[in-house]
């Protein structure tokens, strides 16, 4: 941008020089003390063990019509497609060069196409919109407390894949549910660096705003499938 | 250049309100929602002292913030740019819609998709980009009923709460090729949902609203349950936020305390579906997100507010909305009668900054003080000291020390000035009163029958046949 003979860069030059001015005019009052919010955490926290906090976790979600299935890092391949197929999927959104989606990718699935997002949403904006029917990405952890799932989307797993898509699949590891987002926040350092986006997920996207009823699919997707993938096996939930 | 709506809320507002007060229908929707969600926060915080700590924290971050307020700017935008967002300053509505318009004119948009933001209707966005030739389309449900109906929003949160189900129906039938009527909620929100998907993947700006700005990490904090924000802010090349200079807090860590209120006061939800924080634009490896993030700082009469640190306690405003859920005046009169960007109690204090106390006074005056919304303010605004300075500011002398405001003064009147100077003599003298009390008493009867404003829904008042001070004598 040219700095100098753009007038409307000189008035925002001049909006910007005068608004800190008249906020400077104001005597501030005595430099107040930085709020206690890690002590409001603290005092607030729940003494639970990690089966406690998984099932506050699964409440939270299925109160907003989010599917929650158990699983292990053995078998939530399996159970994928099984969900895949008793829903009519016709294909499915994966991630280029992430370890699930080879993992998806190694079982050569009959019936359901495995799309990959390799390029450049610009390339293939209508496709995404008009033709992918799920995703699956990978949380990066999750909120126990709210019930929300934490995502940092990456070059590999990009935002739109859990947006664009009707029904989206999370793969979420249970060793990395947080109590709260404040937790969250400090036990995985955020301050010293977030991705150009970072999202916090709870449930299909909603609206209440014809009348105050709810309805579910709004504009993002209609449903929200939660895979807890457990370090150890455990006996399978009901699968579909 | 773009021409911003003038507002004269105050012209008509007594008749506004009337009107909705005489329409059964419109009160009953309003009464059915504010009851709703009243309901719904109130089941949200069921621990009375849980929810009084965190008002308390939330209030210290929001008075915190803004003590630092030039700093954390500074600091906001530093980030920011660093992150590869450009940052920008308007002093009033009439430069932010131009900035937006250069924007827009060097990347050639014809279409702007925009997410839910109240700063864009304060600066009367949508109507500067039409006459600029640019499309602007609103893409949250609420919104673009509102739109597609041609009016502006009737609350903050829910823009379109004044609508019944069957008004929305016949406007989508009418108004949507190819639609038929139909009531079912679901139906119309797939109905919405289908014709604004291809306004995303078709639109060349995003424009979002922000709710708290981060100092120290440069990051954006959107809060939704559509999907329609990070439709808006992921989709089209280009994401302008737009927001006012207060949205800024120092770290990262004083935003969850006031996500936690902001949902639980504003829908009653623990959560919301989305929390979409937004560092930058897309980086060279990513496939997805905005080539360009812009971020516009309004004052718009916020510094105003700032100078004085009664009338700063404004500025911890978050939007939540539960300060109109709760009152009583907002509950039958809506959100459409108030005239302005921002109704209820928050909108009466908020407004005189932006417009001006000469053309917003009256609202200060349509509050009972009931206190409902202070109660409710999850930063803990005192909302019914400042209406009452409001009232004051409104009375006072021109230019003298208790005129602060732009438009301080305009509510006084010859008249009225005369009637409370009399007053002030009567009740500050004993002798005085006690004549001007005996006159009263003994008087009575020729009391007016037309009491102003008092009698048109009301019997006159009459003086009571003896004093208090007769009676008192009595009982000796």
């Amino acid at each position: 941008m040219n700095a100098t003979l753009n007038p409307t860069h000189a008035a925002e030059v001049n909006a910007r020089s005068s608004i800190l001015a008249r906020l400077r005019a104001t005597a501030i009052p005595e430099a107040l003390p930085l709020p206690e919010v890690k002590a409001w955490f603290d005092a607030h926290q729940r003494h639970e063990d990690s089966a406690q906090r998984v099932s506050r976790l699964r409440a939270a979600l299925e109160a907003v019509k989010t599917e929650v299935h158990d699983t292990t890092a053995a078998d939530w391949p399996d159970l994928l497609l099984r969900l895949v197929e008793a829903k009519g999927l016709r294909n499915l959104l994966i991630g280029a060069d992430t370890p699930h989606g080879a993992e998806l990718e190694s079982r050569q699935p009959a019936n359901l196409e495995l799309k990959r997002y390799a390029e450049s949403i610009d390339t293939w904006r209508d496709v995404l919109f008009d033709e992918v029917d799920a995703s699956l990405t990978l949380a990066k952890s999750a909120i126990a407390e709210i019930g929300s799932l934490i995502l940092w989307p990456t070059p590999q797993e990009p935002r739109l894949m859990s947006l664009v898509p009707s029904v989206h699949f999370v793969l979420l590891d249970v060793a990395t549910i947080h109590a709260d987002l404040h937790s969250a926040i400090t036990n995985e350092g955020w301050k010293d660096g977030l991705p150009t986006n970072a999202l916090l997920i709870c449930g299909p996207s909603k609206t209440a705003d014809i009348q105050q009823t709810l309805a579910y699919g709004a504009h993002g997707p209609r449903e929200l499938v939660v895979l807890l993938r457990h370090a150890d096996p455990v006996k399978e939930g009901a699968a579909a | 250049m773009s021409q911003v709506i003038k507002i004269h809320p105050m012209e008509d507002f007594k008749e506004r309100s009337r009107d909705v007060l005489n329409n059964p229908g419109q009160r009953k929707n309003f009464r059915g929602a504010m009851d709703f969600l009243q309901a719904k926060r109130r089941a949200q915080f069921p621990d009375q002292d849980e929810l009084q700590g965190l008002r308390e924290l939330g209030s210290q971050i929001r008075r915190y913030s803004l003590a630092h307020l030039p700093r954390l700017l500074e600091q906001l935008e530093a980030k920011l740019t660093a992150n590869g967002v450009q940052v920008h300053w308007a002093q009033n509505p009439d430069e932010a819609n131009a900035i937006a318009l250069g924007i827009a004119e060097r990347v050639k948009a014809k279409k702007i998709i925009k997410g839910k933001s109240m700063v864009s209707e304060e600066v009367g966005f949508n109507h500067a980009m039409e006459a600029a030739g640019i499309e602007a389309f609103e893409s949250d449900m609420g919104e673009y009923i509102v739109q597609l109906a041609g009016e502006a929003p009737s609350h903050i949160i829910m823009p379109a709460i004044h609508k019944t189900k069957q008004e929305i129906a016949e406007l989508f039938a009418k108004e949507i090729p190819g639609v038929a009527y139909t009531e079912d909620v679901d139906a119309l929100i797939r109905i919405g949902r289908r014709v604004l998907r291809r306004k995303f993947a078709d639109a060349d700006i995003g424009l979002s609203g922000v709710n708290f700005c981060v100092a120290e990490t440069g990051t954006l904090c959107l809060v939704e349950n559509e999907g329609n924000g990070r439709m808006c802010t992921t989709v089209p090349k280009v994401h302008i936020a737009i927001t006012g200079i207060e949205k800024v807090v120092e770290k990262l860590e004083h935003v969850p305390p006031l996500y936690s209120l902001l949902a639980r006061s504003a829908t009653g939800q623990a959560v919301t579906t989305y929390f979409n924080l937004i560092s930058g634009p897309r980086k060279p490896d990513e496939k997805d997100g905005p080539e360009e993030v812009h971020l516009i700082l309004l004052d718009n009469g916020r510094t105003q507010a700032y100078a004085d640190t009664e009338l700063r306690e404004t500025l911890k405003c978050i939007r939540c909305g539960a300060c109109m859920n709760h009152c009583p005046v907002y509950a039958r009169i809506g959100g459409h009668a108030y005239g302005t960007t921002y109704p209820g109690p928050i909108g009466a204090i908020i407004s005189p900054h932006m417009l001006g106390l000469d053309a917003t006074y009256p609202l200060a005056f349509a509050s009972t003080l009931c206190g409902a919304c202070v109660e409710v303010c999850p930063v803990k605004i005192p909302i019914t000291d400042i209406l009452v300075r409001l009232r004051n500011e409104s009375q006072a002398k021109p230019e003298s020390e208790e005129a602060t405001l732009r438009g301080s003064g305009a509510g006084r009147t010859v008249a009225g000035t005369a009637v409370w100077n009399v007053w002030a003599q009567v009740y500050s003298r004993t002798g005085l009163y006690k004549l001007a009390s005996w006159f009263m008493s003994r008087g009575r009867a020729l009391s007016p029958s037309d009491q102003g404003a008092w009698t048109r829904s009301r019997t006159p008042l009459v003086p009571a046949p003896k004093r208090l001070r007769d009676l008192l004598k009595e009982r000796k």
